[in-house]
């Protein structure tokens, strides 16, 4: 393959046939080049997808109760349907087999201060499960624990950006914060990568809660959690079950749509990721029509320089190059070209991508655009072999052509 | 040298075909310098490429230098066109990329001659042609006369058997024309065999036999005495 002297021979023929070069070298280049960064955008807007279905737990079930808007059992309509302790356990004996955690929920709405200082934050109130399911990591101290819910204990932990509002550089463990009359001292400091809401946040036990409403046993919402081995339909069966079970509990109409309702992370999950899949599906149909593309210029570039060069071909026969001798020399040109472009388009597309101001895509839903570099490398081997194809058949037909014929040719 | 006998040639136009060459026998011994001559359509010209090799025959014999010429392959034929035969066309033929000693050093390329050497080499038959001091033109930098003068030195640079010419001098005008005859001639001197396709009677009487061509069968053959071209 490695011949000093054909080597020679190509190197001039593209240095005098610059047009020619810059034509089939371009045709490689931009089609790697327009594919990489497509195939990145694409990437980019599946990764939005992803991070936005992600960050929860996605084996949740969310109960919220409602008002009823049928009348059922002896009760009016538009009753207020209210969950209370006693339904949690019966909800954790009943469905045990396939429950991981049960974490009851309740929106706290106090003044908060510190010192001398009032602060506005979303107070939620929440069994330690609430960790898993929120993906909350400790940055300091702990969470709550089963202690503070047996104790009603007077603890809170806060997020990251509740820290650093109201502590600003001090350390915030240990310390004690007014919510409305009371004071609760901060054990821990949270973050969470789903963004700043979930670190706008300060979590207390929910019966510290309920004793501080007079010893109420309501709750708001229940989060639950599932075993993941009982799968999508499992889940959805499920979700069903414990609503069919709490509205009977509760004397729900069981065709009411209100009163209980069923929140299925997983549910939504999948419909999400059967989006993101479609994305996916797209985003590789552009791709391979880029290539296909990029191969047909690629093939119509061979023909018409071998075309060009027919007569050429017909001169070095006459004067004794042989039909392999013609096919190297062109195929050589030929892988050098695309092969030397193609990798140069794949470079400046990677490029081009890494440089892409991240927040400005932000705003088109694109996060973290960028291509495999596998899959940028095989693009363009495939299209460098495709290139090879594309030249080794009109350079075979050229070598075989009667050197008459190819000399007539002007 | 050269040795054909009962030559046919025929090419299908459509559904037609065209007899063009109708048995040819002739020779051609070592050192001579023959003109085939012949009107446009006489066969002349499909002889010419048959002798060199760009074509091949239907029927008949072909000889070079006692070896047969038949049924070669693509490979075979393009190893021989290399080292027996030369070729100058009518239009020249130059690769326009290549400056003239590029073009001249070619076929020396496919003789698998290294770099240095083929430049010494074409450097020398460009001198023999007189051009030595042109040799990093372009073929678009250099006249009609010149470029056929270098296609002449390129044909010589593989020191072939036979120098095949195909109307050398249909693209000349006529001073120039004796130039290019008058170097085919000293080139025939010093011992080269040349064959000349020609429809000009005076380029024919400038070689030392005359071959006759029409409709497809040598009419005529006969030495002539050469007129000697001077003074160029």
């Amino acid at each position: 393959m490695f011949n000093i002297e054909r080597w020679k021979e190509i190197i001039q023929s593209i240095q005098k046939n610059k047009l020619r070069t810059a034509l089939s070298g371009m045709t490689v280049s931009l089609g790697i080049l327009i594919f990489i960064i497509l195939f990145g955008l694409g990437e980019g807007l599946k990764n939005s997808y992803s991070d936005l279905f992600l960050n929860e737990a996605n084996n949740v079930i969310f109960i919220y109760p409602g008002k009823t808007t049928k009348p059922y059992g002896g009760f009016r309509t538009n009753r207020r349907i209210e969950l209370k302790n006693e339904d949690i356990l019966a909800v954790k004996e009943e469905f045990s087999n396939s429950l991981e955690y049960i974490n009851p929920r309740l929106n706290a709405s106090e003044p908060i201060k510190y010192k001398l200082e009032s602060f506005q934050f979303t107070i939620d109130a929440v069994a330690p499960s609430n960790q898993l399911i929120e993906k909350h990591v400790l940055m300091k101290g702990r969470y709550i624990n089963e202690k503070d819910i047996e104790d009603f204990n007077k603890v809170v932990v806060i997020g990251r950006l509740v820290a650093r509002d109201i502590f600003k550089d001090e350390d915030p463990i240990g310390k004690f914060l007014n919510l409305g009359s009371r004071a609760f001292k901060v054990v821990g400091v949270f973050q969470d990568t789903s963004g700043d809401t979930e670190e706008n946040k300060l979590i207390i036990p929910y019966t510290t809660r309920q004793q501080i409403l007079k010893g109420s046993d309501v709750i708001g919402t229940l989060a639950l959690t599932f075993d993941q081995s009982i799968g999508g339909s499992g889940a959805i069966k499920l979700s069903d079950d414990i609503k069919s079970f709490l509205k009977k509990r509760k004397s729900v109409d069981p065709s009411d749509p209100s009163g209980i309702r069923v929140r299925n992370v997983a549910d939504e999950l999948n419909r999400s990721m059967q989006f993101a899949n479609v994305l996916q599906i797209i985003v590789t149909f552009v791709g391979i029509g880029t290539l296909i593309a990029g191969i047909i210029g690629i093939s119509n570039i061979m023909v018409f320089i071998v075309k060009e060069r027919t007569k050429e071909l017909g001169i070095r026969k006459a004067l004794g190059a042989q039909p392999d001798e013609i096919i190297k020399m062109i195929l050589t040109e030929s892988i050098f070209i695309t092969g030397l472009s193609g990798f140069l388009g794949m470079i400046i597309g990677i490029l081009i991508l890494n440089s892409l101001d991240t927040s400005a895509l932000q705003d088109y839903f694109i996060t973290r655009a960028g291509v495999d570099f596998s899959i940028a490398f095989g693009a363009t081997v495939v299209l460098i072999i495709f290139g090879i194809i594309a030249g080794y058949l009109p350079a075979k037909r050229a070598a075989q052509i009667k050197p008459i014929v190819a000399l007539r040719d002007e | 040298m050269i040795e054909i006998k009962n030559l046919h040639k025929s090419y299908s136009i459509g559904s037609s075909s065209l007899h063009v060459l109708k048995g040819i026998d002739f020779s051609v011994k070592e050192g001579e310098l023959v003109a085939i001559m012949g009107s446009s359509g006489s066969g002349k010209s499909t002889l010419l490429n048959i002798l060199g090799m760009l074509d091949t025959s239907d029927t008949g014999t072909y000889d070079l230098d006692e070896i047969r010429i038949a049924d070669m392959n693509e490979k075979k034929a393009a190893n021989y066109r290399n080292k027996f035969l030369g070729f100058v066309f009518q239009s020249f033929n130059l690769i326009n990329y290549k400056n003239a000693l590029e073009n001249v050093a070619l076929p020396l390329y496919y003789q698998g001659i290294s770099r240095k050497d083929r430049q010494i080499i074409a450097l020398d038959y460009l001198e023999k042609v007189g051009l030595k001091d042109w040799a990093d033109h372009l073929p678009s930098e250099l006249s009609g006369g010149q470029k056929q003068r270098v296609a002449i030195a390129r044909a010589l640079a593989s020191n072939p058997k036979v120098l095949l010419a195909d109307e050398p001098t249909g693209a000349l005008d006529s001073q120039t024309s004796l130039e290019v005859m008058a170097l085919i001639q000293k080139i025939n001197n010093e011992g080269k065999t040349i064959l000349v396709v020609t429809h000009e009677n005076d380029i024919a009487n400038m070689c030392k036999r005359v071959v006759h061509l029409k409709d497809g069968i040598i009419v005529e053959d006969k030495k002539v005495k050469q007129n000697i071209v001077k003074g160029v």
